[in-house]
């Protein structure tokens, strides 16, 4: 598997590391146990399109958002992460 | 030389006569020359007999001419080399080559598991399952042991394999897997079109099916169009061809696996080069050429030595210029087959009979039978006659219901051709069926990849010719290269008529997997105890589960599968396919990551000094860590550990502490961004101090802790744990991208960038006076408990001074830039010299943090809160930080948790070992009773008894208690005392003097 990192360039695998689901938003201060509850465990099981966290631990460091088809492994889209120089990234 | 040779036609082949080479196989000496393989050396001399079959100890000959024999397996070379299982087909021919024949005993030709042929009724599909059922408890003692003494085929060496394996990456546009004529095309295409092409080839000579079959291209003779085509190839400058490198195997982004055996054609490998190399190859688009595999019919006696494909047959005698056989039959159901009787008389070999299963023969096959003088029968073969000398006589059942008989030494057979399937579907695609040609084709393949040639279903040379050139130009247009491909070669396509025939019925043994002796019979009854599924077919028969998964066997399998179930066989459908397509060996996979070179090895700055003193180190990650540094006469460790401890509570050590994690913290809301990832406040830390922080993971449980110093207003100095180096800059990293990307606040790890010490002792003060520049105060007042600062060392480089404390003694921790980590050590060797400088190591800094009560690595175990380390005060209730939420569920707060608290046995002769339970005394261990455990140990040379920390249910309310310690592990029980985790100085007087 290879992931194009915006700011290095295709690279493969070894050099990332996977967190999991980038779609749960950590609550904000006052939040319910209820609400961390569900952002600290609580994940969809989906069969196709998802959004992953990967760390390019060894690259640039940046966390990307990456878009990947759990069918087909296709990598449809990789962000960086919001403070992980995304403006220098578009640029 | 030649002479011994008595197969071996007087000319032509691919073999260089000049080059005559010796080699043994069991035992025996025999010549071949340089381009045979060993399968065409033997052939060469004669040898039918090669191998014993799994399960019943069957005479076995050579099948096949390539990678997918099932029967010629051979132990090649002696030694720490043996290498079992390596097929004769594949294996080349060097001076003193070496080969045993597996799987029998006392001898190929007498073997005693032959007996099993008797047996063979309770060998049958599924016997495992059916035959050792019962007493459960025979099976460890006496089913298994014997089966492994039985089973299997050859030896593994038994010894650390002494070569040396590679791994290694490649990028081009245009990956080509094969080097025959549709192979070929796609490289001049993609080539000529200026795209960088690697064309791999399992083979060690280019040209596939070429160098065997001939044929004419662009006018030329094959041999001819070749030599043009190679030296084309060669003038191109991004064009790369690799012989001897098969591609096994396709992976997610255009990643390819591929084998490249280096130096197998060689007794061993030359001084500093590698047996083996395994590739990944990144490609844009991929042409898979791999061909076809011919398939042979199931007729009974169809495994009897000389018995070989049709194929494989014409390549012996074209390609090796070796005969199998004198006086040759040919079975066949299709009109490729007939090549074997032409290339067999344009040889001067004699040609039995052809038994061809289909209504009708070509008017030009029919005059060549007339010329040859042979019959042509149209049957199908019901038996051989034969047995370890190989074929005698081939019964024949005529077509209308009249018997023959045909006197042969060798039997061609042809049923056919499977395209070889393989890569096009190792993304779970499943090939699909073709009328036309009776076999599975690709239908799709993973993304970037096409099929052509005889690997696509298209046989003829004209249509692999075109089909190469097509996905060659293709593929390199794709990849972005729009060079003039120029004109594809032409030649003519053969015909192809094939009446399929998988299974010829009749009494006695038929293989259909001739690696695991899996019979036509086996699949009936497979299919009567309902194992219809291809899938439950392949488990219960073992099928294709061969070294050679199948290659020879599988679409056979399927066939008489959907004959008997009344299926056709594209509803029978295939199983699986999974890489790799041919075996791997795992030193491969591994490459250099064996022994000492496993991983990386990380080196402290002093360790070069550390060594030189004798230190003991101790693998800690990937880092070498000084242990001890034992001194004469001390008996053990334990001596020298204690020896260390006291030297420092009394005077003062060293210790090399650069393996924290360091990472600088960086802008103005550097204070604001710690707040939120510890438990504890950092923002209000003021400049010039230090502050124990401990973080949580976000549901609740304590993830590391370590020191941080702020050494400016947006400057702090954070340390982490060894073992969480790494992954706390990740989650740091991970909080300041994703989770507050609102924070101007940058990480940078710095933990190689600095050499830091402990100097612990009453002593430390006078010793850093004889490093530090004298203008620096170091006075309890000047540079109190906690303090953090940049000073300057005498001789002007600048370090940084934290006066912290893991030992609980008056201490201080001192970097330096990492280049002059070995000359610090040196210096506090020297200048604490008059004070009595004792380094220590590891197992001292662990004593004295055990007598200290201080947590670490067994207690921060990923169960436990801030609380359960008693830190729970450390918790801000003014600010959010990570896992603050989570840490107030329920269970996380109970008051029954295990919590730590310090143990010592009662008996203070007594050995206290980590990973003892702790029980009510008086009771009897079980799971209701268990209370915790110890966590960590240590002689503590100031209690002068064994003492540790251990996690106990209300642990801190229970001090003074007797509780039982139960090690089931070591058989001991003994008594334990709850106390005071703080073992040595509990008010904390030593650090702060």
């Amino acid at each position: 598997m290879r992931i194009a990192c915006p700011f290095c360039g295709e690279r493969e695998l070894g050099e990332f590391t996977y967190l999991g689901d980038a779609k749960p938003v950590r609550p904000a201060a006052g939040a319910s146990e209820d609400e961390v509850f569900d952002y600290v465990y609580l994940r969809d099981n989906v069969a196709g399109e998802t959004s992953e966290h990967w760390y390019h631990g060894g690259g640039c460091r940046a966390w990307l958002k990456v878009g990947r088809n759990t069918l087909t492994h296709e990598i449809s889209s990789v962000e960086p992460a919001a403070g992980a120089g995304a403006r220098q990234a578009a640029k | 030389m030649s002479s011994s040779q008595s197969h071996r036609l007087p000319s032509g082949g691919l073999i260089d006569r000049s080059a005559p080479l010796n080699f043994r196989f069991d035992g025996k000496t025999f010549s071949g020359f340089q381009g045979d393989t060993l399968a065409s050396a033997l052939i060469a001399n004669g040898v039918k007999l090669v191998g014993r079959s799994f399960k019943y100890h069957r005479p076995r000959g050579i099948l096949t001419a390539g990678s997918e024999e099932p029967n010629a397996l051979v132990e090649l070379r002696t030694g720490a080399r043996r290498e079992p299982n390596t097929k004769a087909t594949t294996a080349e021919l060097y001076e003193g080559l070496e080969a045993a024949s597996q799987n029998r005993w006392p001898s190929l030709r007498h073997d005693v598991m032959s007996v099993n042929q008797l047996f063979a009724p309770i060998f049958v599909a599924g016997f495992y399952y059916k035959t050792f059922m019962w007493p459960a408890k025979f099976w460890e003692a006496i089913y298994e042991p014997a089966i492994r003494r039985a089973a299997g085929l050859g030896r593994a060496a038994g010894v650390a394999d002494p070569d040396h394996y590679d791994k290694a990456w490649a990028h081009c546009d245009v990956l080509i897997g094969g080097s025959g004529p549709a192979g070929l095309a796609a490289a001049l295409a993609a080539g000529r079109s200026g795209a960088r092409v690697i064309l791999c080839e399992e083979d060690f000579s280019l040209g596939g099916r070429l160098l065997a079959d001939g044929g004419t291209i662009d006018g030329l003779p094959a041999a001819e169009w070749l030599s043009r085509t190679l030296a084309e190839l060669a003038a191109l400058p991004d064009v790369r061809i690799m012989t001897r490198m098969t591609l096994f195997g396709v992976y997610d982004g255009g990643t390819y696996g591929a084998l490249e055996r280096v130096n197998d054609h060689l007794p061993s490998p030359p001084e500093h080069q590698v047996r083996q190399r395994l590739w990944r190859i990144v490609a844009r688009r991929c042409v898979v050429a791999a061909g076809a595999i011919e398939r042979p019919i199931v007729f009974v006696g169809n495994d009897t030595p000389g018995v070989m494909m049709a194929s494989a047959m014409r390549t012996y005698v074209a390609r090796y210029a070796a005969t199998p056989a004198k006086r040759i039959a040919l079975f066949t159901n299709n009109e490729d087959g007939w090549r074997t009787v032409e290339t067999a008389l344009g040889s001067g070999l004699q040609i039995a009979a052809v038994i061809d299963a289909r209504p009708d023969v070509s008017p030009a096959h029919r005059s060549l039978a007339s010329k040859g003088g042979f019959p042509v029968l149209h049957g199908s073969v019901s038996g051989v006659d034969g047995g370890k000398d190989g074929v005698r006589k081939i019964a024949v059942s005529l077509t209308g219901g009249a018997r023959a008989e045909v006197e042969a030494d060798g039997l061609a057979v042809s049923g056919g051709w499977n395209p070889a399937v393989g890569l096009t579907s190792y993304h779970r695609g499943r090939p699909k069926w073709s009328d036309d040609i009776a076999a599975f084709v690709p239908d799709g393949a993973p993304p970037g990849m096409v099929a052509a040639g005889a690997a696509n279903g298209a046989f003829g040379l004209g249509a692999c010719l075109a089909e190469g050139f097509t996905a060659g130009s293709a593929a390199a247009h794709d990849a972005g290269h729009s060079g003039k491909a120029g004109t594809a070669p032409v030649a003519d396509d053969e015909a192809f008529s094939l009446t399929p025939l998988w299974h010829v019925a009749g009494k006695g043994k038929a293989f259909v997997d001739y690696q695991h002796d899996v019979t036509a019979s086996d699949i009936e009854l497979a299919q009567r105890e309902g194992f219809e599924s291809v899938e439950h077919l392949k488990r219960y028969t073992t099928l294709g589960m061969a070294t050679d998964q199948g290659k020879t066997s599988n679409v056979a399998g399927l066939a008489i599968m959907a004959a008997v179930s009344g299926r056709s066989i594209p509803e029978t459908g295939t199983t699986i396919y999974r890489p790799p397509y041919v075996p791997v060996a795992i030193g491969a996979f591994a490459g250099h990551h064996r022994d000492e070179t496993f991983h990386a090895t990380r080196l402290t700055p002093s360790h070069h000094w550390a060594a030189e003193q004798g230190a003991v180190f101790v693998d800690t990650g990937l880092w070498k860590r000084a242990q001890w540094y034992p001194r004469t006469g001390e008996k053990d460790w334990l001596e020298s550990v204690t020896r260390e401890v006291k030297a420092v509570r009394g005077g003062v050590g060293f210790c090399d502490v650069s393996t924290l994690g360091k990472i600088d913290v960086h802008g103005p809301d550097a204070g604001a961004f710690l707040d939120r990832v510890y438990i504890n406040t950092f923002s209000n830390l003021a400049v010039g101090k230090a502050r124990y922080g401990l973080m949580l993971r976000e549901d609740g449980i304590v993830y590391d802790d370590g020191t941080t110093s702020r050494l400016a207003e947006d400057h702090y100095f954070l340390t982490t744990t060894t073992a969480k180096a790494g992954l706390v800059m990740q989650h740091l990293e991970f909080c300041r991208q994703v989770l507050f990307p609102e924070l101007d606040v940058q990480l940078t790890s710095v933990s190689d960038q600095w050499a830091q010490f402990s100097i612990a002792g009453p002593k430390t003060r006078d010793l850093l006076r004889e490093i530090v520049d004298p203008a620096e105060d170091l006075s309890n007042e000047g540079f109190p408990f906690m303090g953090a600062r940049e000073v300057a060392l005498r001789g002007g480089i600048k370090a940084r001074l934290f006066r912290i404390s893991f030992s609980g003694e008056m201490a201080f921790e001192i970097s330096v830039p990492a280049r002059f980590g070995d000359a610090m050590a040196r210096n506090l060797m020297l200048a604490g010299k008059p004070f009595g400088v004792t380094p220590y190591g590891t197992e001292a800094l662990g004593v004295m943090r055990v007598e200290k009560g201080h947590v670490a690595g067994p207690e921060l175990s990923g169960t436990t809160t801030a609380a359960d380390l008693g830190l729970g005060k450390m918790m801000s209730t003014k600010k959010d930080f990570i896992g603050r939420v989570m840490a107030g569920r329920e269970a996380l707060v109970a008051p029954d948790r295990q919590v730590v608290v310090g143990v010592k046995p009662t008996d203070k002769a007594r050995r206290l070992r980590s990973g003892a339970h702790i029980i009510p005394k008086g009771q009897t261990p079980g799971p209701g009773n268990d209370q915790g455990y110890v966590t960590s140990v240590c002689f503590s040379p100031t209690s002068d008894q064994w003492i540790g920390l251990g996690l106990v249910e209300r642990g801190r309310e229970r001090t003074g208690e007797i509780v039982q310690a139960h090690d089931p592990l070591r058989g001991e029980d003994y008594e334990v005392e709850l106390c005071n985790p703080v073992f040595y100085d509990p008010d904390g007087v030593r650090q702060r003097g």
